[in-house]
């Protein structure tokens, strides 16, 4: 999804969406394409099914700017989004990555 | 009872209530096409081209309120629906759309035919299905039906693989539909600050959008504005909700509203808004629209409260619901003072209507032809200047009446959804107001509707350009007509009969009054011609970009 060209996007204030969605394929092109769609930059995204795989979480590292809510709310329209969750930048999941990421 | 995914599809679509469904057949479609010849149950019409019939089953969901469904096979069929799928979407119509796809085992080996139908649609849909089974099918129709009607109605795509049609399975009594998702409870505290803002504003405006039609809640939008005294706006989508020579309707707002409709608004100290999205093209630049009011924002979708304004009161809820739940804390209020400030700017500053009594002009022909009908025909248009025309002269007076594109603005909308509008409705008269530009982008369907005999006038305002782009040009580019203008005259009056249409010309006629009466007033899809001067203009007009108040012309 779109890449960050500037130092000044990086420095930009984070925000961790995770959202409970069904299993199925075309779930993931449903959630990554409405944010490319509205130009609203994903910086890291991580996906596994939880449970017995009829659900999975989606865990998207975003910008926390004035459009986060908006997107918040479209995410949540989508039939396959069960639920959103929204959580600061500090949130575990994508710091215990980065080991990954060095 | 064994049967095939084709012909469970089409139990499916009975059960529904489908009786009707408009598409064009192809390979990967065959077996849904033969389940339907068999079964005998459901009436197919057979468009010429699949934008067309995805145009015709929306003619049919805006006249009836009801998903209605469109068929196609794969590849170039899915991709000629996109268009009318993607206008659903925009105008939030309610849709089912049904495609054959490739076998399960070719897709993703780029075979004859196949194109990624499932991605090409997430886009331009509420939702989308790719079926990978039949025995999903029942669950998979059921919740498409239920999705595309239920909350903000839209389009629901089905994709269905061939091999999926043919599977063979064991399918028990079918279940009841499911009925519509429940809409949101609504928020019992806001609704009280809402009436109280109503209450004590001064200077209120009721803004209605194509939520109050969606929702059937005209009525209640009506009983609202009368109770409180609200000056009443509509949106291009609203037309009719109220009817327009209600003392109360101030008119369409917006790019091509009336001068006093846009004044009025600038002046308010409160926006009721209803059912409306804040479009650009109907509330101009969004920061200086309104400047002085507090906005109560009432809608389905939760996502359009705060999206370009910022709501003092934001309300989900269906809207019929809502306003049935507001009006008894609303109280009675003559409002003389706002009302009487209303009629001066009205009197200052009405529509003007250049050349109203001649038949032949732009605004003349829309009203010649509405003094020919009655309140029972359906309006549609196509894009472009006529279809504004329309919007600011024809007397829209109920919901339903008008059906036009609105949110995507597509060209070529206008005599198919006008042929679905007459198979919903057969015993309405439907005039399409089309221009020579938009016309041409789905001329086939005269060959539908003669095919179907439906009592549809097509009244051609032909200024052998595209006249919008036309205005533009000359407007804002330095008056370089460019790419719009047509070179030849095209004889749309043999066109019209080659395609099995009746055809009247009014250029031609010393009585052009009685020649339009007498061809609305005959039966079956015909063809009124009529020139119109290019140099003609939609005024008043908010430039793209401007605030609403930096009106030209008018
Ligand atoms: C499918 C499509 N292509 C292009 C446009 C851009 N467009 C808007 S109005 C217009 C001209 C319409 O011409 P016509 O149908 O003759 O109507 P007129 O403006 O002359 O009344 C064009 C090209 C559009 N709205 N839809």
């Amino acid at each position: 999804m779109g890449e960050s060209t500037s130092a000044d996007l990086q420095a930009q204030k984070k925000a961790v969406l995770e959202l409970a969605v069904r299993n199925h394929p075309g779930v993931m092109t449903h959630v990554c394409g409405l944010f490319a769609r509205r130009a609203f930059n994903v910086e890291g995204i991580l996906c596994m099914p939880v449970g017995d795989g009829g659900e999975s979480r989606i865990w998207l590292l975003v910008h926390d700017d004035e459009r986060l809510s908006q997107m918040t709310l479209q995410a949540e329209k989508l039939e396959d989004v069960l639920s959103v969750r929204r959580h600061g930048a500090d949130h575990a999941v994508f710091e215990r990555l980065e080991a990954f990421f060095q | 009872m064994e049967m095939t995914g084709a012909q469970l599809l089409v139990r499916l679509l009975e059960a529904q209530g489908v009786d009707t469904i408009a598409g064009i057949p192809g390979g990967a479609a065959l077996p849904l096409y033969d389940a339907l010849a068999s079964a005998g149950t459901i009436r197919h019409v057979l468009a010429r081209h699949e934008q067309g019939a995805g145009f015709i089953a929306q003619g049919i969901a805006r006249a009836s309120g009801k998903a209605a469904v469109c068929m196609s096979s794969s590849g170039p069929g899915a991709t000629n629906l996109v268009t009318a799928i993607a206008d659903a979407k925009l105008d939030s119509i309610p849709l089912v759309c049904i495609t054959g796809q490739v076998p399960l085992p070719m897709i993703g080996t780029d075979a004859f035919q196949e194109v990624d139908t499932y991605g090409l649609s997430i886009p331009v849909t509420k939702h989308n299905y790719l079926v990978r089974d039949a025995e999903a099918l029942p669950q998979v129709i059921d919740d498409a039906f239920r999705i595309a009607q239920s909350g903000r109605p839209g389009p629901v795509w089905v994709d269905i693989p061939k091999d999926v049609q043919l599977q063979r399975i064991r399918v028990g009594a079918l279940p009841a539909p499911s009925s519509l998702d429940t809409p949101p409870e609504v928020d019992g505290e806001a609704l009280l600050r809402a009436a109280q803002m109503i209450n004590s504003a001064e200077r209120p405006i009721l803004y209605l959008g194509g939520g109050v039609i969606a929702s059937g809640a005209s009525h209640l939008a009506v009983t609202l504005a009368e109770q409180a005294g609200l000056p009443t706006t509509m949106t291009l989508m609203a037309l009719g909700a109220m009817p327009i020579d209600h003392p109360l309707s101030v008119g369409m707002l917006g790019m091509h509203g009336a001068r006093y409709t846009n004044y009025v608004l600038q002046e308010s100290d409160l926006l009721i808004c209803v059912g409306a999205r804040f479009d650009d093209r109907a509330i101009g630049k969004a920061s200086e629209f309104c400047p002085d009011a507090k906005i109560i924002h009432i809608d389905i979708d939760a996502s359009e409260i705060h999206k370009i304004r910022f709501a003092h009161v934001g309300i989900q809820g269906d809207v019929a619901a809502v306003l049935e739940r507001l009006l008894p804390h609303v109280q009675v209020q003559l409002r003389k003072k706002w009302l009487s400030r209303v009629s001066g700017l009205r009197a200052a500053h009405p529509l003007q209507m250049p050349a109203l009594d001649d038949p032949r002009s732009h605004y003349g022909l829309v009203s010649a032809v509405a003094a020919c009908l009655d309140d029972d025909a359906i309006i549609t248009t196509d894009v472009g200047q006529h279809q504004m025309w329309v919007a600011q002269a024809y007397p829209f007076r109920r919901p339903r009446q008008w059906l036009t594109s609105g949110g995507l603005g597509t060209m070529g909308f206008g005599l198919p959804a006008a042929i679905g509008a007459a198979l919903a409705e057969p015993k309405r008269k439907v005039v399409c107001f089309s221009g020579d530009g938009s016309l041409q982008m789905n001329i086939q369907e005269m060959a539908t509707a003669a095919d179907e005999g439906v009592d549809v006038k097509i009244i051609l305002m032909n200024n052998q350009s595209l006249g919008l782009v036309h205005q533009q040009q000359d407007m804002f580019y330095g008056k370089r007509i460019f790419a719009a203008d047509y070179k030849r005259q095209t004889d749309f009056v043999r066109i019209a009969e080659g395609f099995g249409l009746a055809a009247v010309d009014l250029d031609r006629s010393a009585h052009p009054r009685a020649l339009l009466a007498e061809a609305i007033s005959s039966k079956g899809p015909t063809l009124i011609h009529c020139s119109i001067d290019v140099n003609q203009k939609v005024f008043p007009m908010v430039p793209p970009g401007a605030a609403n108040i930096e009106m030209i012309g008018g």
